[in-house]
């Protein structure tokens, strides 16, 4: 038996565990009135209940990951040798980041490759929060209602336009021969065309653009239901507008913000498309080592380990800013 | 440190809908000043116009002689004190009461002395740590009082601050906005549309309708003395009595009702054939036979006993609604339902006004 069977295992060991804890749990404290599951929804219904959500937890949430958790611990092999003798639990997938096993020196590229997408995402958030953060506040507390509908539609509909159109008409734009740089030379305003996709500048509008609503409609919900007479309070005591916002408006709106930032920030690291349609040519975004470890080199087990790792830093990285702006979980998920 | 405030033909127009029209009046520093009126009658305005929210389409305020157009609320010698109170959630109440300074740059030290000192002002000393959420609302009302107090304002603008409280907890703050008023000494304007509050509280009261000014004088002039019809049926109870005038003089007119012809005083000097009405307040009016001029049949309804009163509504001619209240310590026996009886008063308690907009009920 290889160590695959995990992956099979530990769903039922939580269930079992979960199971005993419900036992005891009604042993100490009977409650007569309390009817079965079964006794509430019929033996037919009962089943189907349990059969649904086992199917939606296990088969499309649990065992996809916990496969991928198994993978990531063992070695890339060809499919007759797996479960030979030279499978074996291994932790070579995760070192293979920090140490490059075929050069054995330090891992460098693949390293900097997530520190530049967190960077990257970082700022990428950062910009979309500049964007959002007065826009959502026109909307939310300043607009007329037509001119709210308009603007909401004008940031809604281009998003029916494909991820990809939207990449590659942003790169015909910002391209050497591309629009903007016809204007800026057209202009006089430089001799030699500005490389807006060599130097990043593509990359960060596409991302940002990519998830302007994802940054915008929690922002909006969370200063759509600060009272008026908050702002007018602060204004009437002497504040002026950048300390209204910075006193009464931010804090409120803070659990918002950290949902908006968080979902940013990860939509933007694990983000395929536009990196790679957007980014310069020497950019390499962290995902796309993930992708070519999956389907250039086959070597499933490590682009597991990497996306794992990828997935592990940035949870924690959240779970540390959330801490530091002292936001709850439970807030910055609502 | 108070100052007077003077609106000069100010006039609020919203669109096609006049807010307040042309309002003319003098405000006195030191003054506890009250705008009374029904909801929608232009009084949050006036008070949003001298706070700074709104300019005036026409017309000036003034504030301690200081023509204030074009300074912003965040300028202006005011503070605000809400309907809802806006108290900062997320702030301790005494970071809420001394917002104000923090935005002007007061250090922490005095920050602290002057919240300190507010808190004793409002009776909850070493309450600053705590939440606002963790207060009573006659607790955050006086916290939203000690926040606008802290950056000593000229004058203090009330929002119908008390109209979320319970009836107990609203007749004590009354006095006790009184007594921190006459403590601190500035400019008061309170707007009500509950005539207790503006009665009992009041220097002076400016009874609105419709943007339109309608009376200005102390609790006292309004309550006995109004010059309109809607002021007469809006503070206090009134039995209304519409008519043509049959005679008059300086003094006394006596008026063709569906009651019959009645006297009362004439203040407006109304004349012959003029439309106008008779008002008799329900403690005015007693359940008897009067002079012929004062009196008018009437047929008992039912009896409300209240406390303190007895209302007896009845039935008069043309099966119009009059009220009269009764006393405790009146040895007038109240007829049973159903029973005639003829209603006097005394014609210097009945008023006669020139027709005009009685206050919905």
């Amino acid at each position: 038996m290889s160590s695959r069977a995990f992956v099979f295992i530990i769903p039922v060991i939580v269930i079992a565990i979960f199971w005993v804890m419900a036992v005891r749990e009604a042993k100490r404290r009977p409650d007569p009135t309390r009817k079965g599951f079964f006794e509430r929804n019929g033996v037919v219904l009962g089943s189907v209940f349990i059969a649904l959500v086992a199917f939606w937890t296990l088969f499309l949430v649990a065992l996809p990951y916990l496969y991928m958790v198994v993978e990531s611990f063992h070695p890339a092999l060809p499919p007759m040798k797996r479960g030979g003798p030279d499978d074996v639990v291994t932790i070579a997938q995760y070192s293979s980041f920090v140490v490059n096993p075929t050069i054995g020196a330090v891992n460098w590229l693949h390293m900097s490759a997530l520190l530049f997408s967190i960077i990257a995402s970082i700022a990428v958030t950062a910009l979309n929060f500049a964007i959002c953060y007065p826009l959502a506040y026109y909307m939310a507390q300043a607009g007329t209602p037509q001119k709210i509908r308009l603007l909401m539609l004008g940031l809604i509909v281009p998003y029916w336009v494909n991820e990809i159109l939207r990449a590659f008409s942003l790169r015909l734009l910002l391209a050497s021969r591309g629009l903007i740089n016809q204007a800026l030379m057209g202009l006089d305003i430089t001799d030699a065309p500005i490389d807006f996709l060599g130097n990043n500048t593509g990359l960060y509008v596409g991302l940002s653009y990519a998830y302007l609503l994802v940054m915008m409609f929690p922002l909006y919900n969370a200063i759509e239901s600060l009272d008026k007479n908050q702002i007018e309070a602060a204004r009437d005591l002497g504040a002026p507008w950048w300390r209204i916002h910075r006193d009464v408006v931010i804090p409120y709106a803070k659990p918002g913000i950290a949902s908006g930032c968080t979902m940013v920030f990860m939509l933007s690291v694990g983000s395929l498309a536009a990196p790679q349609f957007l980014g310069g040519p020497r950019t390499l975004w962290f995902t796309a080592v993930i992708y070519d470890f999956f389907f250039q080199s086959f070597n499933w087990p490590r682009g597991a380990a990497y996306a794992f790792i990828m997935l592990i830093v940035c949870i924690a990285l959240v779970m540390a800013m959330l801490r530091l702006f002292k936001v709850s979980l439970g807030e910055a998920i609502k | 440190m108070s100052a007077g405030v003077e609106l000069d033909r100010v006039t609020v127009r919203f669109g096609e809908f006049t807010a307040v029209d042309n309002a003319t009046l003098d405000i006195k520093g030191g003054e506890f000043f009250s705008f009374l009126g029904p909801s929608g009658c232009g009084k949050t305005t006036i008070l949003r116009t001298v706070s700074g929210f709104l300019e005036p389409t026409h017309g000036h305020v003034r504030i301690g002689g200081q023509d204030m157009s074009g300074i912003g609320p965040n300028k202006r010698p005011t503070a605000l004190i809400f309907q809802n109170l806006a108290l900062f959630p997320l702030m301790s109440v005494a970071e809420n009461i001394t917002y104000g300074l923090r935005v002007r740059g007061v250090d922490k030290a005095s920050r602290r002395k002057k919240a300190d000192e507010l808190l004793d002002l409002i009776a909850l000393p070493g309450q600053g740590d705590k939440l606002v959420s963790e207060l009573s609302g006659g607790q955050k009302q006086r916290v939203a009082i000690a926040r606008a107090l802290a950056v000593q304002p000229k004058v203090l603008l009330l929002d119908e601050p008390l109209s979320a409280l319970d009836l107990k907890l609203r007749q004590h703050m009354r006095s006790e906005l009184r007594s921190i008023q006459q403590k601190v000494g500035i400019t008061f304007i309170y707007i009500t549309h509950d005539q207790g509050e503006a009665l009992t509280m009041s220097d002076r009261i400016a009874v609105m309708s419709d943007g339109v000014i309608q009376q200005i004088g102390d609790g006292k002039a309004v309550y006995d003395a109004p010059t309109t019809a809607f002021v007469a049926s809006f503070v206090g109870e009134n039995n209304p009595f519409p008519g043509i005038v049959a005679q008059a003089d300086d003094n006394y007119a006596t008026v063709d009702t569906a009651f019959g012809r009645l006297r009362g005083r004439n203040p407006r000097g109304a004349k012959a054939g003029d439309k106008a009405i008779l008002f008799v307040r329900p403690e005015s009016a007693r359940l008897g036979q009067g002079e012929t001029d004062t009196t008018f049949a009437s047929t008992v309804k039912n009896v409300a006993f209240e406390g303190n009163m007895t209302h007896v509504y009845l039935e008069g001619i043309g099966k119009k609604d009059v009220t009269v209240s009764v006393g405790r310590r009146s040895s007038m026996t109240i007829p049973a339902p159903h029973e005639a009886t003829p209603i006097c008063y005394d014609a210097e308690l009945g008023i006669v006004l020139p027709e005009g907009m009685l206050a919905r009920e």
